[in-house]
């Protein structure tokens, strides 16, 4: 049966900042406000809201969701909160796709919000009890010694090197000079000055690592009709797909993550895509880490395994390469608000295919883009896939 | 035109005050293999997609959703999980299934309420961290503010909320699965201590553990695996005010909402003649007739008298908690609307044993997550 088609008609987004003065109420209202006023809705042409947030413990705020709901426009309004880890960021989109495509919904807002700079000392001490309860949290792992972990395995299956690696980072970082709400953006980087970064746990250095960060971003969701009465470019969700591995990590292969496989031939499958590497123009994989960007354009089929630090160094993920990946700057570049970010990835999409990505701007018109986000226990993949052409 | 989805199968474990035999991941398997085996399905081979409900401060553990997958036999398949009610997962699925995209999902819900061991403390983290928390107002509180104000509006009395709890304790000795089943009277609500006038201990459903896992199916293969589908007719959720400041304390608009749509969607102009009986969330007492009245089964003030006539009773007109609501089996934290619709499916699938009522067709579920939210939602089944 044919499905019911869904269009992205209008973005916004906040800066994003070490340390915002806002409330994440504020953050949430703002970022909904502007994703309204770029296609000129109000609340009243809202149907229903799809939130998405990562830990509650970023915030101390139990049941954010519910906090933040009348803040993201859901004030007497259906509004559902989904939750993936990491992956949420991109699954919120997902979420409101189904509210959309199944007909119940006209226009959905789909807001992300994370405000991390509450937790204190770090947000690493909320990390830590992300973990199972009886075999791990014991042990008191951190992130950064898991991610860690998988940076050494997936170096070591396919012999690279930091220096490989350090090139993402070098890339995204002056990709998001250009980036108005950027964080981290530098158009100087070099790739000296990641290896020169202080060793957090080896061989995760300071600069491989995405900042913490506040920030919030919405997008428009509307069906076919409603579309095409708002706007002369739908940019059509052509595919979706999720998949979430075993909780057992440590009983994986962490060298590739199959879970992003699953989770893109889903999209695939659903947008018709058989070739990606010819028909996805435009790419924002996840890259909370300079190697989950390799990690990750590999799992999406876009790289063979192992090979996408050759097709960094060669220049072919650059802005203006034969398929740019993080145009925005990535999280390594404008900052990890860790739902935020991930609903970042897909509004640079958004852009990037109206062509309003300003001087992100890829060349060449893209017609179909890829957003990605991985989370949980290096564990979920999500994946949106949009074009212009319906 | 809308898909049409139907309930297959049910799985449910508990409800028992304590469960220190049980993790939570094996209450979530053995409702899982119960509910799969009731549909006839394999999770691995036939299921499209899962959904899960939690929140984490009440797990004890961040970003919960990773213990999700392998106790559902769901490893490398597409799960997410709702921070919601029961009723809101199910929501999520059923729309799931109507985009046309997947035929097969699996909801389900949990409570180790056991293992929370100061949730006071843990909801006081619900409350806004600027406006109110800093005034370490109990959830209780609220809600005795809020019967406060309900009692006053609407001419309801004590009494009235009291033959609730009457009524429904009752119901729950004819249910194998609830935990708190009494044979009491009116007046031992009434002389139950007080916790935040008038709400007195009695008025407040206690805590128990369980899982309840669900299989909803579209139309086409809902036929082919059972003789016995339980059809979605409608379905509604809303939010109010988050903000204590400025939402309505005397009509619960969150339930008129939801209730509205999901009215909508079923074709239903007036609820107490369509529907045959409900399962409504009585978290607190008053709760029961503040929510009947929002549902619109009557009009403002008149869910008193008709609980204190019997009409609401198993043998009344429209029965309400047949199955004897949070206030008899306990409450499951965000498991408990999952456990009102699951009443809904055993009722009219013919299989509610003692607590059985004749000729039913149609119920409504309607679920709430308690203070300090303003968050509802509602679902229409009929066979």
């Amino acid at each position: 049966m044919g499905m019911r088609k869904v269009a992205v008609v209008g973005a916004g987004m906040t800066r994003f900042v070490r340390r915002a003065q806002e409330t994440g109420r504020e953050l949430a209202y703002e970022a909904s406000k502007m994703a309204l006023d770029s296609c000129e809705l109000t609340l009243d042409d809202v149907d229903g809201v799809a939130l998405g947030t990562a830990p509650d413990s970023f915030d101390g705020v139990h049941m954010k969701g519910e906090y933040l709901s009348d803040a993201a426009g859901a004030w007497r309004k259906p509004f559902l909160r989904c939750y993936v880890g990491g992956g949420t960021g991109v699954f919120a989109p997902i979420q409101g796709w189904y509210h959309v495509a199944s007909g119940l919904f006209d226009v959905c807002l789909v807001v992300c919000e994370e405000k991390m700079s509450s937790c204190q000392p770090h947000p690493q001490g909320a990390f830590l009890t992300i973990f199972d309860h009886t075999t791990e949290r014991a042990l008191e792992p951190n992130l950064l010694w898991i991610f860690a972990l998988e940076m050494n395995r997936y170096m070591h299956m396919h012999g690279l090197q930091k220096k490989d690696i350090a090139l993402v980072s070098v890339k995204n970082k002056r990709n998001a000079a250009d980036h108005p709400c950027a964080l981290l953006g530098n158009p100087d980087i070099t790739v000296e000055d990641i290896l020169n970064s202080e060793v957090l746990a080896w061989p995760v250095q300071r600069l491989d690592v995405s900042p913490v960060s506040d920030g919030a971003v919405a997008l428009v969701l509307a069906s076919e009709n409603v579309a095409k009465r708002i706007t002369d470019v739908p940019v059509w969700i052509k595919g979706v797909g999720w998949s979430l591995d075993t909780a057992y990590w440590t009983n994986r292969d962490l060298y590739y993550p199959k879970y992003v496989e699953y989770a893109a031939r889903m999209a695939y499958e659903m947008a018709g895509i058989r070739e990606p590497r010819k028909e996805i123009h435009v790419v924002e994989p996840y890259d909370p880490f300079d190697y989950k960007e390799l990690h990750h354009l590999e799992g999406l089929l876009l790289a063979d395994k192992g090979d996408a630090p050759r097709l960094t160094a060669e220049g072919v993920t650059a802005r203006t390469g034969n398929m740019p990946v993080c145009p925005s700057g990535g999280l390594l570049g404008v900052g990890n608000p860790i739902a935020a970010a991930g609903l970042m990835k897909v509004a640079e999409i958004f852009w990037q295919l109206r062509g309003e990505a300003g001087k992100r701007q890829v060349p060449g018109k893209p017609i179909t883009g890829l957003a990605q986000a991985w989370g949980d226990l290096m564990q979920v993949g999500t994946v949106v896939i949009l074009g212009i052409h319906g | 035109m809308f898909r049409q989805v139907a309930i297959i199968g049910v799985g449910h474990v508990g409800f028992r005050p304590l469960t220190p035999d049980l993790s939570y991941k094996e209450l979530m398997y053995e409702a899982a293999v119960k509910a799969y085996d009731d549909a006839g399905v394999d999770p691995r081979s036939d299921v499209d997609g899962f959904v899960t409900v939690a929140e984490d401060f009440i797990e004890g553990t961040s970003i919960f959703d990773e213990y999700v997958p392998d106790q559902l036999g769901a490893v490398l398949k597409p799960v997410h999980t709702i921070c919601g009610d029961g009723l809101h997962g199910f929501v999520a699925a059923y729309m799931q299934i109507l985009t046309g995209a997947m035929d097969i999902v699996v909801v389900e819900a949990h409570s180790k309420a056991s293992n929370v061991l100061t949730l006071e403390h843990v909801m006081a983290y619900a409350m806004d961290p600027v406006y109110n928390r800093p005034l370490a107002v109990n959830p209780h509180f609220v809600a005795g503010l809020e019967m406060n104000r309900y009692l006053a509006e609407t001419w309801t009395t004590r009494e009235q909320c009291a033959q609730v709890v009457a009524k429904n304790k009752r119901n729950a000795l004819y249910n194998p699965a609830a935990a708190y089943g009494a044979d009491i009277e009116v007046d031992a609500v009434l002389r139950a201590e007080m916790v935040a006038d008038p709400l007195s201990r009695m008025d407040i459903s206690p805590h128990a553990d369980g899982a309840i896992v669900m299989v909803l199916a579209a139309k086409e293969v809902a036929e082919a695996l059972t003789d016995v589908p339980i059809w979605v007719q409608g379905v509604g959720w809303c939010n109010d005010s988050f903000s204590l400041e400025n939402r309505d304390w005397s009509a619960a608009i969150y339930a008129a909402k939801s209730g509205e749509m999901a009215y909508r969607m079923a074709g239903i102009t007036s609820p107490w003649q369509e529907l045959d009986f409900a399962e409504i969330d009585d978290t607190y007492s008053y709760k029961e007739l503040q929510h009947m009245e929002a549902l619109r089964l009557c009009r403002p003030g008149e869910a008193g008298p008709l609980t204190e006539e019997g009409a609401t009773e198993l043998s009344g007109e429209l029965p309400v908690n047949p199955s004897g609501g949070s206030l008899g089996m306990g409450h499951l934290l965000d498991a408990s609307g999952l456990a009102r619709l699951l009443e809904v499916v055993l009722q009219l699938r013919g299989e509610a044993g003692p607590r059985q009522l004749p000729d039913v067709e149609t119920g409504l579920a309607f679920g709430w997550r308690g203070i300090p939210t303003t968050s509802g939602a509602a679902a229409i089944l009929s066979n």
